[in-house]
């Protein structure tokens, strides 16, 4: 949305099509609550925000990004107010910040607990302003198309009718999201496939960092639903089942004063859930039907309070864990919720396939680095997408279109790929057992804590679950609004992103941020300072390669939060 | 102790059914499952066909509403323990015409949002090195309710004016422009009045309160349409009786 | 196209399908009786400018049996339809205090306190 605003204002007379799977206000950028981040305050700086930035990703994000980064949010923030945002605010009337994970200075923006919801309404509300932009709600892109090594649109089908369309394009801009529906235990929606990543990767283009997986600490057991950050912010506190604070026996501590920037439950959410880990193994977490789980308490925060700064996290308690927040703790546990990886782009969102853009979570620019801290995530839609959307305009109006031929030899490949699938009568597997199966691996294998020998298995099992998938029986065959089909294709998709999840975590024989492996415990700069490169390659597992990171002016240096930080 | 609970789903493939139909699914008991619980059920153990939209599963993406048992529902908000007694009817949104299973055509509704122009309409253009508007938490508060619409269209099928005229602009969008002329950044009242204030508008609606009683959010979109009625009717008044007051 | 849109007609007896909507429609038909009963009082109206023996003629057709039975119909319809519509205002005009909003039950309070008010200059008048 952000993107094609961009687009929109650059030049409203390029022609701009907006292509999406759901309708524009069911992305799941509507579930996110926090805040986004930006420095507004008097005692806060950019340095600041860089520092804990680059700090937060155990210094693995390119340092040039970040300073780029830092320094549009403050004003991508000030227009989503422009635009109508409903911003929390002082009594005087200016924007209210909150603290966050891992922030030194209050720096997040936001708009009670629904930070997610309303940015997301109010840029699609504002996007309605633009006549240039065009949207095609419920089209499932399944293929980029690809003419003389550069990007020249897409195919898609459009689900209500099951027709497939090809858009033929000079600039392409992916910003499908995430793909934390690859694990079981996750807060992401259905929608959250890795569609678009998956559609680059088989274009050519490298994904970026996938091992790296963000596991946020406090998610409902079972259903996964996310109780926000914004919790622990205002002051909520993590015990175990002995109602002891337990992070302060893991570095974050000491616990008090609280609450306390950078300390305790406002440390960052690797080390956060690392620790949750750690507790289990040691027999201190407590039992739900869904397994261990912690407790977030926020009753000290009073009924006043959390009904004016956390009515959801109140109702979503109440609804999905029976629990009522203000009497009593919510059991949480982690659970996936981030992909730091994505498609590999530079500093402009360009990929390295001219003509392709991406931005947000699909993305890795890399700004998050090993990493990713809390209410940063929203802010980077805006500065990234906006910065897609400028450098897909100026692409586009620099370069020549693109001829049709082309484009319907690549959609016709597409199509083909699709009647395969509508014609095998005999496959043995089902999309939901393929799933499972998927689901069991990655859990195991490259969870929260990973080992050579459990990636290697997952990697052997995700290689054997490609090779079924060929086999996979389409249970549907009809065209109006075929679900069944979709979830094929997602599936296809979710697969491999998997192999370059696996695989990438495998050759990374270090522990940094979120990638911690037992057998390799310590962070390595000497041999590892640097990006993950997975590239496909069709029915053989990926390479993995390397590419440096950019350093500037933060060297890397011990990660240290709690009192050490002070 | 196994229990099973009876699912009854309206079918309708175009392609294969001339007319939508019931179809009888069995599905496990589970204590803290919802009625999207036992959808996903079927549809991964059961019967993949079934079709129907979904995707946070914690009532904020709107994407999941149906009519449970004759009363429009979000079904990941919809708990299978509140309905005991054995057999749960799910059809799709009243007022919409049916694309398939439980997905409804919801064109109109898109149309309908545009139509209130829901953006701030400033008084005068700010630049970003303006700073940012202020604006006090009473003057948030003011509006913050009617910003509070998933866009689920629960209303839209709960209201009877919905059903009886098309054309009514509906209650999530009066919402949503009310929304934006209580908003203190936006001056745009007059431009949205040409749709809200119209016949197919605020005027269509007789007040039966329904669309504020299946809100998940509680936005209240009856008190909205209320409010803007008399709003509406003071500025027409003033317009005319005000020396002066343009149209 | 394999599309084909399927509309459900809303049937004639929507309303009996929820008792939601079957308490509206009574709603609404209460004020066919104050519409009645104001017709009846501009009856009343014209009797009364046309002298004293129209307007005796007047109440005599009021004091019949199934006249009073009428009226006191109208006279239930009525209190139910300025019921739910006391009930309707907080939504309708939502007032705050210093910012704070003044409670729905306060606001329909004033409502019956202006009603009963009102009443009590109406039957004083009359001379009760």
């Amino acid at each position: 949305m952000r993107a094609a605003i961009a687009v929109a204002e650059a030049d409203p007379s390029l022609s701009l099509c907006v292509l999406s799977k759901v309708y524009p206000m069911r992305s799941h950028t509507v579930a996110a609550e926090g805040g986004a981040a930006g420095v507004i305050k008097d005692d806060d700086n950019l340095d600041y925000h860089f520092h804990d930035t680059v700090s937060g990703g155990d210094w693995l994000c390119d340092q040039d990004a970040v300073e780029l980064f830092v320094n549009m949010a403050p004003r991508e923030l000030l227009q989503m107010e422009h635009w109508g945002c409903p911003w929390s605010r002082e009594p005087s009337g200016k924007v209210a910040v909150r603290p966050f994970g891992g922030m030194k200075i209050e720096r997040t923006w936001y708009a009670a607990d629904q930070s997610g919801f309303h940015m997301l309404h109010t840029l699609f509300q504002t996007s309605l302003k633009y006549p240039s932009i065009r949207r095609f709600d419920e089209y499932y892109s399944t293929d980029l198309l690809v003419e003389d090594g550069r990007c020249t649109g897409t195919v898609a089908i459009e689900m209500r009718s099951g027709r497939m369309v090809a858009f033929q394009a000079k600039a392409v801009i992916i910003a499908a999201g995430g793909c934390g529906r690859i694990f079981p235990f996750t807060t992401n929606g259905a929608i959250k496939t890795g569609d678009g990543m998956a559609m680059a990767y088989r274009a050519g283009v490298p994904l970026k960092d996938m091992e790296f997986i963000q596991y946020h600490p406090t998610g409902l057991p079972g259903t996964g639903i996310l109780m926000t950050e914004g919790s622990r912010g205002e002051g909520g506190l993590l015990i175990n089942k002995d109602g002891y604070r337990y992070l302060q026996d893991y570095n974050l501590g000491p616990p008090d004063p609280w609450p306390r920037l950078k300390a305790m439950e406002l440390g960052p959410r690797d080390r956060l859930s690392q620790a949750f880990w750690h507790e289990q193994k040691k027999g201190r977490t407590i039992k739900t039907p869904h397994g261990d789980a912690v407790l977030l308490d926020i009753r000290h925060l009073g009924e006043k309070k959390i009904n004016e700064r956390l009515p959801m996290v109140r109702e979503l308690a109440q609804s999905y864990a029976g629990v009522d927040p203000v009497y009593e703790p919510i059991p949480v546990r982690p659970v996936v919720h981030y992909t730091m990886g994505g498609i590999h782009t530079d500093i402009d969102a360009a990929t390295p396939l001219p003509g392709l853009f991406a931005a947000g979570e699909c993305a890795c620019v890399s700004i998050n680095g090993a990493n990713r801290l809390g209410s940063n995530s929203l802010t980077e839609l805006l500065v990234f997408g906006a910065r897609a959307g400028h450098s897909a305009a100026a692409f586009a109006k620099a370069n020549p279109m693109v001829s049709a031929t082309a484009a319907r030899e690549g959609a016709d490949a597409a199509q083909e790929r699709i009647r395969d699938l509508f014609l095998r009568k005999t496959g043995s597997e089902t999309v939901s057992g393929l799933r499972k199966g998927m689901h069991d691996t990655i859990e195991s294998g490259a969870g929260i804590y990973r080992s050579e020998s459990s990636l290697q298995e997952t990697c052997r099992t995700l290689a054997d679950l490609r090779l079924r998938y060929e086999k996979v029986q389409l249970q549907d065959h009809s065209n109006v609004f075929n679900t069944d089909l979709i979830q094929v294709l997602e599936l296809g998709c979710m697969l491999q992103v998997a192999e370059a999840i696996a695989h990438s975590a495998a050759r990374r024989k270090e522990s940094r941020g979120s990638h911690q492996r037992l057998d390799h415990p310590e962070r390595d700069d000497a041999n590892y300072l640097k990006h993950s490169l997975a590239t496909y390659r069709g029915s053989e597992p990926p390479t993995v390669g390397y590419c440096d990171v950019v350093i500037t002016r933060s060297k890397p240096a011990e990660r240290v939060y709690g009192g050490a930080a002070a | 102790m196994s229990e099973n609970v009876t699912l009854e789903i309206l079918r309708y493939r175009p392609e294969l059914d001339s007319e939508p139909h019931f179809q009888t699914y069995s599905i496990p008991y589970r204590d803290d499952w919802v009625v999207l619980d036992g959808l996903n059920y079927i549809k991964d153990c059961v019967d993949a066909t079934l079709a129907y939209r979904w995707s946070c599963h914690m009532a904020i993406c709107g994407s999941c509403g149906m009519m449970i048992n004759g009363e429009a529902k979000l079904a990941c908000h919809a708990f299978l323990r509140d309905y005991r007694d054995g057999v749960i009817r799910i059809e799709p949104l009243d007022h919409f015409p049916i694309e398939r299973d439980l997905v409804i055509v919801m064109d109109s509704f898109i149309d309908k949002l545009s139509s209130v122009k829901p953006y701030v309409i400033a008084k005068r253009e700010k630049s970003l090195s303006d700073g940012e508007n202020l604006q006090t938490p009473l003057q948030l508060m003011a509006f913050k309710q009617y910003t509070l619409c998933i866009n689920c269209l629960l209303c839209y099928a709960a209201c009877p004016q919905c059903g009886l005229n098309e054309s009514f602009v509906g209650p999530a969008a009066l919402a949503l422009a009310h929304r934006y002329n209580l908003d203190s950044r936006d001056n745009g009242k007059e431009q949205r009045a040409d749709v809200v204030a119209s016949n197919d508008g605020i005027w269509e609606c007789t007040f039966v309160g329904a669309c504020s009683e299946v809100c998940p959010k509680h936005v209240d979109p009856a008190a909205a349409i209320q409010q803007t009625k008399i709003s509406a009717s003071l500025d027409w008044f003033k317009a005319r009786l005000l020396p002066g007051a343009r149209r | 196209m394999s599309r084909r849109p399927y509309i459900r007609k809303v049937k004639r007896s929507w309303w009996l399908s929820h008792r939601r909507y079957v308490v509206y429609m009574v709603r609404e038909l209460t004020s066919l009786f104050v519409g009645l009963y104001c017709a009846l009082l501009m009856v009343g109206l014209v009797r009364l400018a046309q002298g004293h023996a129209a307007w005796d003629g007047f109440l005599a057709v009021l004091s019949s049996p199934l006249a009073v039975l009428f009226q006191l119909i109208c006279l239930a319809f009525a209190a139910y339809h300025s019921v739910t519509w006391f009930a309707l205002t907080p939504k309708a005009m939502p007032l705050a205090l210093r910012g704070e909003p003044i409670p729905a039950k306060a606001i329909v309070g004033m409502h019956y306190g202006v009603w009963a008010v009102i009443s009590l200059i109406v039957l004083i008048a009359a001379g009760i």
